[in-house]
C-alpha cells in the first residue's frame, strides 16, 4: 500500500478527472518531500463536493470543511503556523458560487495558500445542476432546456482581486499539470489553479478539451495586461476557440501572514497583562 | 451625601460617553462603586445621547430614573429628561445652547463656546469645563479630580484643567459627596471585562466582523496586539469569522469571536461544523433589539432561544450569561477553558446593557481564573483525532505532528477522522457528543451555575444584565433573587436547590416571550408571573419596582 493513501474507499466514477488530480498531488507531495518539505507540514483543506473526497484519500493532515467555506479555514491555518503548506481543494459550485466572497478576499490578502479548483462546471455530487462556469448550452437537471445564464470568468476576477499566482490546468496533460501544481504550492502568496476536471457523468467535455486546449507560455508572468489578455481569450464557452492552459500570472507581493510577524506569536505573561490593564482602566 | 446619580446629555459624537467615563473614574477615586448606563441612537452625529452614572457605597449594576445632577450640553437634555428631575436636582448647562425657562432647580450656566475660545480649546474640552462645575457642585476635592485628569488626559491635561477650573469657579456647592474609605476600583465595561477574562484564560486569536455592541472587544484587542501574543483578524463576513476561528482551533490556537444576533445568524452554518468536527470556539454574543436591524444600539434578551437551538444537527454547547463585569470576566475565562476541555462551542451570552455599561470592577469578588490545558495526546501509538474514550473526549494533537496525521471532518467520521456513513459510526460520534455534554454538566456542579441573593418566599428569577436591578429591588421588598448564570447544559439540580422554600416565582426578562421561562418549564419548573420589557431599554430601578409592586400586590 502506498504510504500516502488511507483506507478510505475511492468513490469517484471511473474516468473522472479527479483521479488524475489525486495522482498529481501524490507525485508533487513526494517531490516536495525530497526537496525538504516534510509531509507533516502539509495541510489539505477540502470544501464539499466530489472534489473534496480527495482529502480523505491522503494520509496527510486534513480539514474537511463546509461547502464554499474551505478557504477561510485554510487562511487561519496558515496564520496559525506560517511554516505549513496549506492546499485547498474546492469545487466550482463550492468556491465560484457559495464561497466566492472568501476566494476574492483570500486573493486580496494574498495569504500564502494554494487553491485548487476542481472545475467540472457542474454540481456533480448534487447530481448535475449548472454552476457559475457551466457553458450556456449545458442542460443541467435544474436547467433542462439549457443554462439561462452565461458563465463568468473566475480567473479574470482573481487577477483583479490580487491573486499572485494564476494558472489553468488540465490533469489529462499530467506532466504539464504537475508542473503547475508544484509551482502554485511553492509560490509565496495566494495561488489559484483553475483545473479543467472533467465530470464524465454530468458534463463530459473530454472531446472539446482534447481538441481545443493549448499550452501557452506568457512572455512576462508579472504582466497584468498580458495575463488579462490570455485569461480573456476564453470565456468558458464551448466554441472552437483555443482554450489556454498554463501559468498566466505570477507576481511578488508580501503575503498576508508576513504582516503578522510584527506581532509576537508566543503568549506573554497574562497575569502581568491583567494587572497592567486594570491599572490602565483605574 | 453617599450616593448620587448624574445624567449627562448632548448630541451624539460630542463626547457624552467620554464625560460619563470621566465621572465614573472620579467617583471611583472617591471610593464609590459605580454603574453607567449609556443610551445613544444609531448615528455617528446628530442624535441625542445620554448617560446616567450612579455612585453608591455598595456594588451597583442598574440605573435610576431619578437624577441628582444634570450636565446638559443640549436642549434635549432638559426637555427629554425633565421627568427624571426632583426638586433638588442640580443643573449645569451650556448657557450658549440651553434655555432653562421654567426650571426651578438650582442651575449654573457655563458659556462653553466662549470659555473654549478664550483658552483655545477644542470642542471636546467642553466636557472638562462641565466636570469642573460638577466638582464644585458636589464639593469634590480638586486634587482628586486633577490626579484623575493627569492620568487619563496626558496630552491636553494642562489646558483641560484650566478649562475645568473655569467651570469650577462658575458653579456653586450644593451638597458634599463624601469620600468613602474602601478600596478604590478600576472602571470596566462588560466588553472589557469579557476581553480580560478571555486573555487570562489564554486567548490567542480574536476574529470578528464589526457589530454593535461587541466591536469594542476587537478594538481593545487590536490595540493590545503588539504587546501580547494575540492575532486579531477582521475578515469579510461573519461566515468567514466562524470558519477562521475553527481553522485556528484545528491548529491548537485558542480563539474567540464576537458579534450580535444578526452576525451570529451568519455563523450558524460554521457552528454546526464546530459541533460535528469537535472544534472548540467561544462566541461572544452581545444581544440587541431585533428582529433584523431592529434598534442596533438598544438592548434585548431575545436571542436565548436562538443560541440554545442554533445549528442543524444535535451537539452540545456551553452557554453562560454573566450579569456584571466580574461575572463577565470570570465566566468568559471559564467558557474558553471548557470549550477546549470538551471541544465544543461556548457562548458568552451578553447584551448591550452589559457590553457597553460601565462597572466598578472588583477582582477580589471572582474566583481565580487560570488557563486550563486541554486534554492532549500522549504521543503513544497511532494518533486518532476522534479516538473513543470513556469520557467522550478525544485527546488533541495539532499539526505538524511527527509521523502522524490530524484529520478533522465535517462529515460523520471514524476515529481517524475519515468520512463514514456507517450506522455504527454515526451512532458512535453522536453518543460521544452526548457523553461530553453529560460530563460537562457533571463538572459544572462544582460551579455557581445558579446564584441566589437575599432571602424571601417570593423569588425574582433572572438572567444576564437584569441581575443588578433585581438585587436592589429584591432587597427593598424582601424577595429572593435567583440568577441563572449557566443556561446550557441546564443546571437542574442547582435550580432545584435555589428554589427551596420558594412559594412564588416571578421572572424578569428583557424580551416579550419569556424565553427563560420557556427553558425552565421545559425542565419541569413552574413560573408564576412574568415581568417582561421589550422596548430596547433596560429596566431602571423604578421600572422594575413598579412592575414588581403590581405582581406582588
Ligand atoms: S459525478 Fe462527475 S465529478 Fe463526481 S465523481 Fe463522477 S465523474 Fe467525477
Ligand atoms: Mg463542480
Amino acid at each position: 500500500m502506498n504510504r500516502l493513501k488511507t483506507t478510505a474507499p475511492i468513490t469517484w466514477c471511473p474516468g473522472c478527472g479527479n483521479f488524475e488530480i489525486q495522482n498529481s498531488l501524490e507525485a508533487v507531495l513526494e517531490d516536495l518531500q525530497k526537496e525538504g518539505v516534510p509531509f507533516k507540514k502539509i495541510i489539505l483543506v477540502g470544501g464539499i463536493g466530489n472534489h473534496a473526497k480527495i482529502v480523505d484519500y491522503f494520509h496527510i493532515n486534513s480539514f474537511s470543511a463546509l461547502h464554499g467555506r474551505a478557504i477561510p479555514a485554510a487562511e487561519a491555518i496558515k496564520l496559525a503556523d506560517p511554516d505549513t503548506k496549506v492546499i485547498c481543494f474546492v469545487g466550482d459550485g463550492d468556491t465560484y458560487a457559495e464561497g466566492l466572497e472568501h476566494l476574492i478576499f483570500a486573493a486580496k490578502r494574498n495569504v500564502d495558500i494554494t487553491v485548487v479548483v476542481h472545475n467540472n462546471r457542474t454540481y456533480a455530487l448534487a447530481t448535475g445542476q449548472f454552476t457559475p462556469t457551466s457553458q450556456k448550452s449545458f442542460k443541467g437537471s435544474t436547467m433542462p432546456y439549457g443554462a439561462k445564464e452565461d458563465p463568468f470568468n473566475p480567473l479574470e476576477l482573481m487577477l483583479v482581486s490580487g491573486a499572485t499566482y494564476i494558472a489553468r490546468g488540465y490533469p489529462v496533460r499530467s506532466q504539464h499539470f504537475r508542473k503547475l501544481l508544484k509551482e502554485a504550492i511553492v509560490h509565496k502568496g495566494f495561488s489559484i489553479i483553475d483545473v479543467l476536471q472533467v465530470c464524465v457523468t454530468y458534463n463530459n467535455l473530454y472531446t472539446i478539451y482534447n481538441k481545443n486546449l493549448e499550452e501557452i507560455e506568457v512572455s512576462d508572468p508579472a504582466s497584468f495586461d498580458e495575463a488579462l489578455k490570455v485569461i480573456r481569450s476564453w470565456n468558458y464557452d464551448t466554441g472552437e476557440r483555443p482554450i489556454a492552459i498554463g501559468k498566466f500570472f505570477e507576481a511578488d507581493r508580501p503575503s498576508y501572514e508576513e504582516n503578522y510577524s510584527r506581532f509576537k506569536a508566543e503568549k506573554g505573561d497574562r497575569n502581568k497583562m491583567m494587572k497592567d490593564a486594570l491599572d490602565r482602566l483605574f | 451625601m453617599q450616593h448620587v446619580s448624574v445624567l449627562v446629555g448632548g448630541e451624539t459624537g460630542y463626547g457624552v460617553s467620554d464625560a460619563g467615563v470621566m465621572i465614573c473614574r472620579l467617583f471611583c477615586r472617591l471610593g464609590y462603586r459605580i454603574y453607567m448606563y449609556n443610551d445613544y441612537p444609531s448615528s455617528v452625529r446628530g442624535g441625542h445621547q445620554f448617560v446616567i452614572v450612579r455612585a453608591s457605597t455598595e456594588k451597583v449594576a442598574g440605573h435610576s430614573d431619578q437624577v441628582d445632577v444634570v450636565l446638559a450640553f443640549n436642549q434635549d437634555t432638559l426637555d427629554v429628561h425633565k421627568i427624571r428631575f426632583h426638586n433638588h436636582t442640580v443643573i449645569i448647562y451650556d448657557s450658549e445652547k440651553v434655555r432653562i425657562d421654567g426650571i426651578s432647580q438650582p442651575s449654573y450656566g457655563l458659556p462653553l463656546g466662549k470659555i473654549l475660545e478664550e483658552e483655545g480649546g477644542k470642542p471636546v474640552l467642553g466636557i472638562s469645563c462641565m466636570m469642573g462645575g460638577l466638582c464644585k457642585a458636589l464639593n469634590i476635592d480638586w486634587n482628586i479630580f486633577e490626579a484623575m485628569m493627569q492620568k487619563h488626559q496626558t496630552e491636553t491635561v494642562k489646558k483641560s484643567l484650566k478649562i475645568a477650573h473655569k467651570g469650577f469657579e462658575m458653579a456653586q456647592t450644593v451638597d458634599s459627596l463624601e469620600v468613602i474609605q474602601q478600596p478604590l476600583l478600576p472602571v470596566l465595561s462588560g466588553n472589557q471585562a469579557i476581553t480580560l477574562g478571555l486573555l487570562k484564560a489564554g486567548l490567542q486569536a480574536y476574529v470578528a466582523y464589526p457589530m454593535t455592541p461587541t466591536s469594542p472587544i476587537a478594538e481593545l484587542l487590536a490595540s493590545l496586539e503588539p504587546d501580547i501574543g494575540i492575532h486579531v483578524v477582521l475578515p469579510e463576513s461573519e461566515i468567514a469569522v466562524m470558519m477562521m476561528a475553527l481553522g485556528y482551533s484545528y491548529m491548537g490556537v485558542k480563539s474567540a469571536i464576537g458579534t450580535s444576533g444578526g452576525g451570529f445568524s451568519l455563523m450558524v452554518e460554521g457552528l454546526s461544523l464546530a459541533g460535528q468536527a469537535e472544534l472548540p470556539v467561544v462566541v461572544v454574543l452581545g444581544q440587541r433589539a431585533g428582529p433584523a436591524t431592529g434598534m442596533p444600539t438598544y438592548t434585548a434578551q431575545t436571542d436565548l432561544n436562538f443560541v440554545l437551538h442554533a445549528g442543524h444537527g444535535e451537539f452540545p454547547r456551553f452557554i453562560i450569561a454573566p450579569g456584571d463585569a466580574e461575572e463577565a470576566c470570570y465566566w468568559a475565562g471559564v467558557a474558553l477553558n471548557k470549550a477546549w476541555k470538551y471541544q465544543i462551542p461556548a457562548f458568552i451570552l451578553a447584551d448591550k446593557t452589559l457590553c457597553l455599561g460601565l462597572f466598578s470592577f472588583d477582582l477580589s469578588l471572582t474566583a481565580e481564573l487560570k488557563e486550563e490545558p486541554p486534554v492532549l495526546w500522549d504521543g503513544q501509538g497511532e494518533y486518532k483525532r476522534y479516538q473513543y474514550t470513556e469520557d467522550g473526549i478525544s485527546p488533541l494533537a495539532f499539526p505538524p505532528v511527527e509521523a502522524q496525521v490530524v484529520k478533522t471532518n465535517s462529515y460523520v467520521h471514524d476515529e481517524n477522522g475519515i468520512t463514514s456513513e456507517d450506522p455504527a459510526d454515526a451512532r458512535a460520534v453522536a453518543d460521544k457528543r452526548f457523553l461530553k455534554e453529560k460530563n460537562l454538566a457533571a463538572e459544572l456542579k462544582d460551579f455557581e451555575t445558579v446564584k441566589v441573593y437575599n432571602q424571601g418566599k417570593t423569588a425574582l428569577l433572572c438572567w444576564g444584565s437584569n441581575k443588578g436591578v433585581c438585587i436592589e429591588i429584591a432587597k427593598k421588598y424582601g424577595l429572593k433573587v435567583i440568577q441563572m448564570l449557566v443556561l446550557s447544559p441546564f443546571p437542574e439540580q442547582a435550580l432545584t436547590q435555589a428554589l427551596q422554600g420558594i412559594e412564588k416565582i416571578i421572572s424578569v426578562e428583557c424580551n416579550g416571550k419569556g424565553q427563560l421561562v420557556t427553558l425552565v418549564k421545559q425542565h419541569g419548573f413552574k413560573v408564576d408571573d412574568q415581568i417582561l420589557k421589550y422596548d430596547g431599554r433596560p429596566f431602571s430601578l423604578e421600572d422594575l419596582e413598579n412592575d414588581v409592586k403590581k405582581v406582588i400586590g
